[in-house]
């Protein structure tokens, strides 16, 4: 006779080490493997899109610092960029120039962050997170230089940058880029071939292509599953266009690719970082004339980077007051983790978990 | 460079094969009647020459008299984009048609629509709240919630 099994349901979340913050996902298993998963967000709602209607447009550039808090500086170019398409700014050249040096620096934490936690879910229990964390500490250095803050630097401005970086500044940012690819070698040297990694990465969770673009992944997630698809390169914006560096894309479109697609942007980050350092003019101003309180014209626009987690949008409509009328914000791991329940069926709950991992997710982004 | 489609063109094609089915353009954009925005989602996606097949952000607009849905899709194939729109003008029990059946991409973001606009799209495989919890009273986004 056979014995009767039913489905039962296993709560993860929302206070638990593995989820990066306040995410829950109601499980159902069958004995170990995982037939279903819904995630389950909301937590951390601030209502930010709302507070924003109520506020001018440079107030709100402080909540962007508070979406995805790993990468404060894409987020303040990205709806920094998407206010001065509407209004119509033109930021100066060497503010452009330092914009770029910032949110690359900002892709390389982020990357470290991403990897290091990644690693941490698969069982590597801090060790290489060290690791990262010891290259993340200088960066955050060069930040606290320029803006006196460590984690929220709320240091771009509408049409440029809040103040021209210090003098010390560009000689310790040289130090940094000239270290880094040595840093980045040791990682490959611990991690890309390591046995305890390949074994638990490769082939898990695999997204294929066609599913990636149907669910509208974007960052690592889309390139790791082949898709050549970068916004620095498909539609340069600021001055990406002046700058040499490939598209890393993965194969299989599993956990290892995510992981390796990070660690390749990170040589590719440093490369622009060079690029960038090299061209920048020694002086010049750092922002655009631009009044106390912006009143753009009424109409709509569109601003959009790749942020380090994927394709990060502000959608912002004007009725010519200096309040946005709607400012919609458009966060990449949103859309990414729709991917999870197809990238999880069949796994066993600790492969879920890097699963979960390596899509490298920011509650602050997706609840925001 | 992403290009933005030339919108006149699109909307001529759109009302010859649906007729009626393109109210108005806009640079970069059209707006799309309501009933006839599944029928032109589905042949934006399979048409071979305009082949749309990555959906970015959706999103909706409460302009009082009406609700604005904003879509905006991209062809990674071809590297261009436009801007979707359709209007819902009722009120107290607003609705438009899903298009989670064509992008999966619209999965969460119409459930976000849902929680905080408060319109329905029929034919969602799970319509529900996301961010705030079940039994909130009103949706926060619409302009005249305090």
């Amino acid at each position: 006779m056979p014995i009767k099994t039913e489905p039962f349901y296993l709560n993860i979340g929302p206070q638990h080490p593995s989820t990066h913050g306040v995410f829950r996902m109601r499980v159902m298993l069958d004995g170990e493997v995982v037939v279903d998963v819904e995630p389950v967000i909301g937590y951390l709602h601030r209502g930010i899109e709302k507070l924003a209607e109520g506020r001018t447009y440079t107030q709100n550039i402080i909540f962007t610092d508070r979406l995805d808090y790993l990468s404060s500086m894409t987020n303040n170019l990205a709806y920094c960029m998407a206010v001065e398409k509407l209004a119509g700014i033109k930021v100066p050249e060497r503010a452009e120039y330092l914009r770029v040096i910032f949110a690359e620096v900002m892709r390389i934490s982020s990357h470290l962050m991403a990897v290091g936690f990644f690693l941490n879910d698969l069982g590597a229990m801090m060790t290489p997170v060290l690791y990262m964390w010891r290259e993340r500490e200088k960066i955050l250095d060069l930040f606290e230089m320029v803006s006196g803050q460590r984690l929220l630097y709320n240091y771009m401005r509408i049409g440029g940058l809040s103040q021209d970086v210090p003098a010390e500044f560009m000689p310790a940012m040289k130090k940094f880029i000239a270290e880094m690819p040595r840093y980045v070698d040791e990682y490959d040297q611990l991690l890309a071939t390591n046995e305890i990694l390949l074994a638990r990465a490769k082939g898990v969770g695999i997204l294929p292509r066609e599913t990636a673009i149907d669910i509208g992944a974007s960052g690592p997630v889309l390139r790791a599953s082949g898709v050549k698809w970068d916004i620095r390169k498909m539609n340069p914006y600021s001055i990406y266009d002046r700058f040499d560096f490939e598209i890393p894309i993965g194969q299989n479109g599993d956990c290892y690719d995510r992981y390796w697609v990070r660690m390749q942007e990170i040589r590719q980050s440093i490369r622009i970082v060079e690029q960038a350092l090299k061209q920048i003019p020694d002086t010049g101003p750092i922002r655009a004339d631009v009044p106390l309180y912006i009143r753009p014209p009424k109409g709509e626009a569109y601003g959009y980077i790749e942020a380090p987690k994927g394709n990060l949008g502000f959608y912002i409509v004007s009725d010519g007051s200096i309040a946005p009328y709607r400012l919609h914000i458009y966060p990449p791991t949103l859309i990414n983790i729709t991917a999870l329940r197809d990238m999880v069926k069949g796994w066993k709950v600790a492969d879920l978990i890097i699963i979960f991992g390596s899509i490298d997710v920011v509650l602050g982004e997706i609840d925001r | 460079m992403t290009v933005a489609i030339n919108e006149t063109e699109i909307e001529k094609k759109l009302n010859e094969i649906f007729p009626g089915s393109v109210i108005s353009s806009e640079k970069g954009s059209i707006l799309v009647d309501k009933g006839s925005l599944l029928k032109v989602a589905e042949y934006l996606k399979n048409a071979p020459e305009l082949a749309f097949d990555y959906l970015t952000f959706v999103t909706a607009v409460d302009y009082l008299d009406y609700f604005e849905l904003v879509y905006r899709i991209v062809s990674l194939k071809y590297n261009h984009s436009l801007i979707v729109k359709t209007r819902c003008s009722d009120r107290e029990n607003p609705t438009a048609p899903s298009l989670t059946p064509v992008w999966r991409a619209a999965y969460y973001q119409e459930r976000e629509i849902y929680d905080l606009f408060g319109i329905r799209f029929e034919g969602h495989p799970e319509l529900k709240r996301l961010l705030l919890w079940e039994g909130f009273k009103g949706h926060p986004l619409r302009r005249d919630y305090l």
